[in-house]
């Protein structure tokens, strides 16, 4: 049996007459060790898969296991890297990773949490800046605490939520660096979402794209069988990444099409002026770029 | 750097001169023409000299300086003031905390919050039977809620993120206060109190009237019985002046709070 298992999880939002399906029959499952990435629209749902997986929110149905029991709610045992951070910001970097080793290994004495903790500051490339608080770090630097926090209290499971959306593509590279060691360091399970088909590739075993919304749901899963460590520059002229690019990107693009012909043939039937296109186009602009910049 | 100076000489301490200097010139035209039972400015100066210039000379019960007079006025509101943040952060916290304790309590909070302190100091010398604890009673049930409303809206207030961040570390109800709730509302928090001190200055004129409790206040309804009005007008710009500063030091300490 899988380390982590979603069968049949549907979740949406708003009370029942006027309920937003967000995720519709999502199936996953992850081994133990496996870092697989999950690529998709804006707003498709992303983080409340990461959500149902942290046990922040509760699916309407179906079911989340993880290591055979189900998720009931919380736990340290699954780390989660927010999208925002969510560093406290009364607490210097240091202190937000003790505030976690604090509280997960109470057993120990004061100086081996301090040590600890400190080694995961360092573990970033953050010793210098331990000291600091949140607001005098750069984007890149915040995600970096906060990877530390979630991998510090050593988790089974580490879910990061887009975790380099908000950064520069200069400091992306540096972290997905960062991250590639760390994962092959650790051999950690992960769930890497991401919107980002190229950072999904270059960082996973395995990449499965989620359908646009609502009701998104998980299309086929694709094997990354290219060896580690990977190359960002290398891994352009790799023909077995090209395939792979182009076979989710495809996947995304057939299944935001769907949608928007799904609702464009709703508008008509419920006889309301046909919807402004802003907001599918907007989710769709970014993948096409893509495309178009491909060698 | 020098017309920065000069500016903020001008912007600072000539242009408020000026405008306290037209409300002593509007007080003196006033009191030598229409009102003629207002005392003069000079007037008022000279019956107030000695209070002022021996500021804590005590003479009588009700005959002492005038800083003496406010140090007795601002112990009590300390202590009213004290009563008032030891009351009102913990209610507040449970108001912003849970719905339920928001549903039950928040109306008669509502209804409660606008009674004057003349009509709690009744009660409380019923209560208590004596001028003292009555006062200091008014000064809480008044100034408190200022602190309980804010202290609500911060905990209201915290970010969604936070409050993942201590589930998912599966923190206790008591550290999640301690680490999360509590820092993160402290900004709003430093508000209240601010407000609340305010309020709690503003509440000891009125308590002290009616008790005629040794103060600034008790002091003012005193001379208003002797027909000395000269000090009536010396209390008001002392309680003005002393509640100024107190608000600015307040001031001082929620930014750094902010800033923080």
């Amino acid at each position: 049996m899988a380390f982590i298992e979603l069968s049949g999880v549907c979740k949406g939002y708003g009370s029942a007459d006027k309920r937003t399906p967000v995720l519709e029959d999502v199936n996953l499952s992850i081994e133990k060790g496996e870092l697989v990435s999950i690529v998709g629209y804006s707003g498709a749902g992303k983080t409340t898969l990461v959500s149902l997986l942290a046990g922040l929110i509760k699916p309407d149905r179906g079911t989340v296991k993880v290591d055979g029991k189900i998720v009931t709610g919380p736990g340290p045992e699954r780390g989660v890297v927010f999208q925002n951070y969510s560093l406290l910001p009364w607490l210097s970097v240091l202190e937000n990773v003790q505030l976690a080793v604090d509280q997960v290994f109470p057993k120990r004495s004061a100086s081996e949490r301090r040590s600890h903790a400190m080694k995961f500051v360092e573990m970033v490339n953050l010793g210098p800046a331990a000291g600091k608080r949140p607001r005098e770090l750069s984007g890149g630097m915040r995600q970096r605490v906060s990877v530390a926090r979630a991998l510090a209290i050593e988790p089974e499971v580490l879910l990061l939520d887009e975790p380099f959306g908000a950064l520069d593509a200069l400091t992306r590279g540096v972290l997905q660096g960062e991250l590639q060691r760390i994962s092959q360091e650790s051999g950690k399970t992960m769930l890497l979402i991401t919107n980002d088909v190229d950072e999904g590739i270059l960082l996973s075993d395995r990449i499965i794209p989620l359908g646009a919304g609502p009701s998104a749901s998980l299309g086929p899963a694709t094997t990354v069988d290219i060896e580690r460590p990977r190359d960002r520059k290398e891994l352009n002229h790799d023909p077995r990444f090209r395939h792979i690019r182009l076979s989710v990107l495809e996947y995304l693009l057939e299944s935001g099409k769907a949608k928007r012909a799904e609702r464009a043939a709703q508008d008509v039937t419920e006889a309301k002026a046909p919807l402004p296109e802003t907001k599918s186009q907007a989710a769709t602009s970014k993948p096409v770029q893509i495309v178009e910049l491909s060698p | 750097m020098k017309s920065n100076l000069v500016d903020g000489v001008v912007k600072y301490v000539a242009l408020p001169m000026v405008g306290a200097g037209c409300v002593v010139l509007l007080w003196a035209v006033a009191s030598s023409s229409f009102a003629t039972s207002l005392p003069s400015p000079l007037k008022t100066w000279e019956v107030s000299r000695p209070y002022i210039v021996e500021p804590f000379e005590k003479r009588g019960e009700l005959d002492q300086g005038i800083l003496r007079f406010t140090w007795y006025s601002l112990i009590r509101v300390a202590k009213g003031y004290t009563l008032a943040i030891l009351l009102g952060t913990p209610l507040g916290l449970l108001l912003g905390m849970s719905k339920g304790f928001t549903n039950t309590f928040d109306p008669i909070i509502q209804v409660l919050r606008p009674v004057s302190p003349l009509a709690w100091l009744p009660l409380g010398l019923v209560l208590f039977q004596e001028s003292e604890p009555a006062g200091i009673f008014t000064i809480a049930m008044c100034s408190m809620w200022p602190t309980v409303m804010n202290t609500a809206l911060g905990v209201r207030s915290i970010p969604q993120d936070y409050i993942n961040v201590a589930r998912v570390l599966k923190l206790s109800a008591w550290k999640t206060l301690v680490k999360v709730t509590i820092p993160a509302a402290l900004p709003y928090m430093f508000t209240g109190f601010r407000l609340s001190l305010g309020i709690a200055w503003l509440v000891i004129v009125a308590a002290e009237m009616l008790t005629g409790a040794p103060g600034v206040g008790g002091f003012l309804w005193q001379e208003y019985n002797a027909l000395i009005y000269e000090h009536i007008i010396l209390c008001i710009l002392t309680i003005g002046i002393v509640g100024f500063l107190l608000d600015r030091v307040m001031g001082v300490v929620e930014r750094r709070f902010k800033a923080a």
